[in-house]
């Protein structure tokens, strides 16, 4: 018999006017037809850190994140605000294609293009109209050493990108996402596919990473959340339960569902 | 009876079953090949037909079997690429949707035979375009208008979701992402099936006795204007081709070595088809080498 938590008893941290803020969500519902799969979320995310969503299988966590940069439109109903320097993008009228070139995504499966690695980089920005030869091959190398694969692929730029293992190809795909020079990127399990030795590059790669962006990351793994993040929010059935520093997550949950949900004694 | 002695049999009768379909195909082939083959020459593929009664060469039905396989490509992969890429991404799950799915079943499963009269009614008789390339290429693509489309679609949709959303959540839009990523991927698929279908059409005859025509007047191979009566470019002539022939040479072949050159001419309608058939996979694996990079 799963435990019943009640729905009112949260604890969610909110920041003062002094914390500057990369995004923000306030009242955001999903509704998958009639299943309400997210109740009124409000989470805002301190810029140039990193943010892990945790909570058990089904509890909202990719559903909140994919509504960030509008991956929902055409699957869900989503309301309530979404703030992201001062405009709700949550409106319909912004333009989805733009806020995605400010908003990266990395998803859970390794998913680059069955093009060259060069290719893999390079398509999207040229189709934005990046054109020029040297800033291509300037972009490429810097997204590829902010995702620490240079050293890996700089002799193969031209090698299929279904060549390369599975953490070279996830790494590959946020270098994808950060050569469009977004400000915020967000990641659904980026390594639940890959051996412990490609999770620590990547966790590596994402503490290197959170100087330059804000990162948002759901995972299932907490040591992973301890590790590298420095908020965390803990979802449950579709609300957000818990949201504070990650220190005082893992030492001091401060509701009876995450502690649970911590000392492993959930449900 | 153990499971392991019960698989054996399983075995061996599989076995049997895939040896009697492939001693069959050979059998066929070598058939053909062996009655026709030594009858055709060079003046038998590039010769004239004598119109009276059939003897001499094939050389003006395999030009317009090839014309009419290009204007019927010409004109049915944009229509079913455009079809294609609609029913792969555009259309929603709804009873529209629906219906266009169950037209094209119904479109692919009419008797080529019924798709051939009806060409002939609406565009031989009732548009008055006479027997003509055009009103077979016409019928033709009705006829693989929708396995074509079938095809597409398949193709498109085996490329997983996850490159699609890889594409849209970097800010592509729907259609750059179709074209630009999708489409590379699936264009292999794509290919086989546009020259498997190629050899379909290519061999087929009943759509095109009452579209295409039954004769094949003399064409002046150096005049190359398709405004031109005489011209092998107009698509405005009747144009029988070699599987038209190789049926007429059968039904009313007066020729006293009427069987010989049908034979002939059956053996380069298989030879045609069976390079379509290599074509299709060869120029697969090479397309999909070079479009995803791998060697
Ligand atoms: N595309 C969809 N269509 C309908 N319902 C969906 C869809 N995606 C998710 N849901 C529902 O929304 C709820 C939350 O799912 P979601 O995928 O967001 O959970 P999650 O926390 O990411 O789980 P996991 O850890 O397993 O990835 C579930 O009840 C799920 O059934
Ligand atoms: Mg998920």
């Amino acid at each position: 018999m799963l435990k019943q938590y009640s729905f009112d008893k949260t604890a969610v941290q909110t920041f003062d006017a002094q914390t500057s803020l990369a995004l923000k969500t306030e009242d955001l519902q999903v509704f998958y037809g009639t299943n309400h799969a997210m109740h009124d979320a409000n989470l805002a995310f301190p810029k140039n850190q990193i943010t892990a969503l945790i909570g058990a299988s089904g509890s909202g966590k990719s559903t909140y994140l994919r509504s960030l940069n509008r991956m929902n439109d055409t699957i869900a109903t989503v309301t309530g605000k979404i703030w992201y320097h001062g405009v709700d993008i949550n409106e319909p009228n912004v333009n989805i294609y733009e806020i995605r070139r400010h908003i990266g995504m990395v998803f859970q499966r390794p998913n680059p293009f069955a093009k060259s690695i060069r290719e893999n980089i390079t398509y999207a920005l040229r189709a934005n109209g990046v054109k020029n030869k040297t800033e291509l091959s300037e972009r490429i190398e810097k997204s590829l050493r902010g995702a620490a694969l240079w050293d890996e692929v700089k002799d193969s730029l031209d090698k299929s990108a279904l060549s390369l293992s599975g953490g070279q190809q996830q790494r590959l795909c946020i270098a994808r996402s950060i050569a469009m020079a977004p400000d915020v990127l967000l990641l659904d399990e980026p390594c639940s596919a890959l051996d412990p030795i490609s999770t620590v590059k990547v966790e590596e790669t994402l503490l290197e990473l959170q100087k330059q962006y804000t990162i948002i990351i759901v995972t299932h793994n907490m040591q992973q959340a301890a590790r590298i993040s420095s908020q965390c929010a803990f979802f449950h059935l579709g609300h957000v339960m818990e949201y504070t520093p990650t220190g005082t997550m893992f030492s001091n949950p401060q509701i009876p569902v995450t502690q649970d949900y911590i000392s492993g004694s959930f449900g | 009876m153990n499971a392991k002695r019960k698989d054996m049999i399983a075995t061996v009768i599989i076995d049997l079953i895939v040896a009697i379909v492939v001693g069959i195909l050979f059998f066929l082939l070598a058939y053909i090949l062996i009655k026709g083959l030594p009858h055709v020459s060079w003046s038998f593929l590039t010769g004239a037909t004598d119109s009276f009664d059939g003897t001499g060469g094939i050389g003006v039905q395999l030009f317009n079997s090839f014309y009419l396989l290009v204007l019927t490509m010409l004109i049915s992969i944009p229509i079913s690429l455009g079809a294609g890429i609609y029913l792969a991404e555009y259309a929603k799950d709804n009873w529209r949707t629906s219906l266009i799915r169950s037209a094209i079943e119904v479109l692919s499963s009419l008797p080529s035979v019924v798709v051939g009269l009806f060409g002939f009614l609406l565009f031989v008789v009732k548009f008055k375009i006479g027997f003509s390339v055009i009103s077979g290429a016409i019928a033709l693509t009705f006829f693989n208008l929708p396995l074509l489309t079938r095809n597409i679609e398949e193709s498109l949709s085996a490329v997983s979701r996850s490159q699609r959303e890889a594409g849209l959540s970097l800010g592509l839009s729907k259609w750059k992402t179709e074209v630009g990523i999708i489409l590379p991927v699936a264009l292999p698929g794509i290919v086989t099936g546009v020259v498997l279908s190629a050899g379909r059409v290519f061999g087929e005859a009943a759509a095109l006795i009452y579209t295409a025509g039954q004769s094949a007047p003399v064409t002046n191979f150096a005049d190359w204007n398709p405004m031109d009566a005489a011209s092998p470019l107009n698509p405005f002539r009747p144009a029988e081709t070699l599987a038209v022939h190789i049926w007429k040479m059968n039904t009313e072949g007066l020729a006293s070595n009427a069987a010989a050159l049908s034979a002939a001419a059956s053996a380069v309608l298989i030879i045609a088809v069976l390079l379509f058939n290599l074509g299709a996979r060869v120029l697969g694996s090479y397309l999909y080498r070079r479009v995803t990079a791998s060697k």
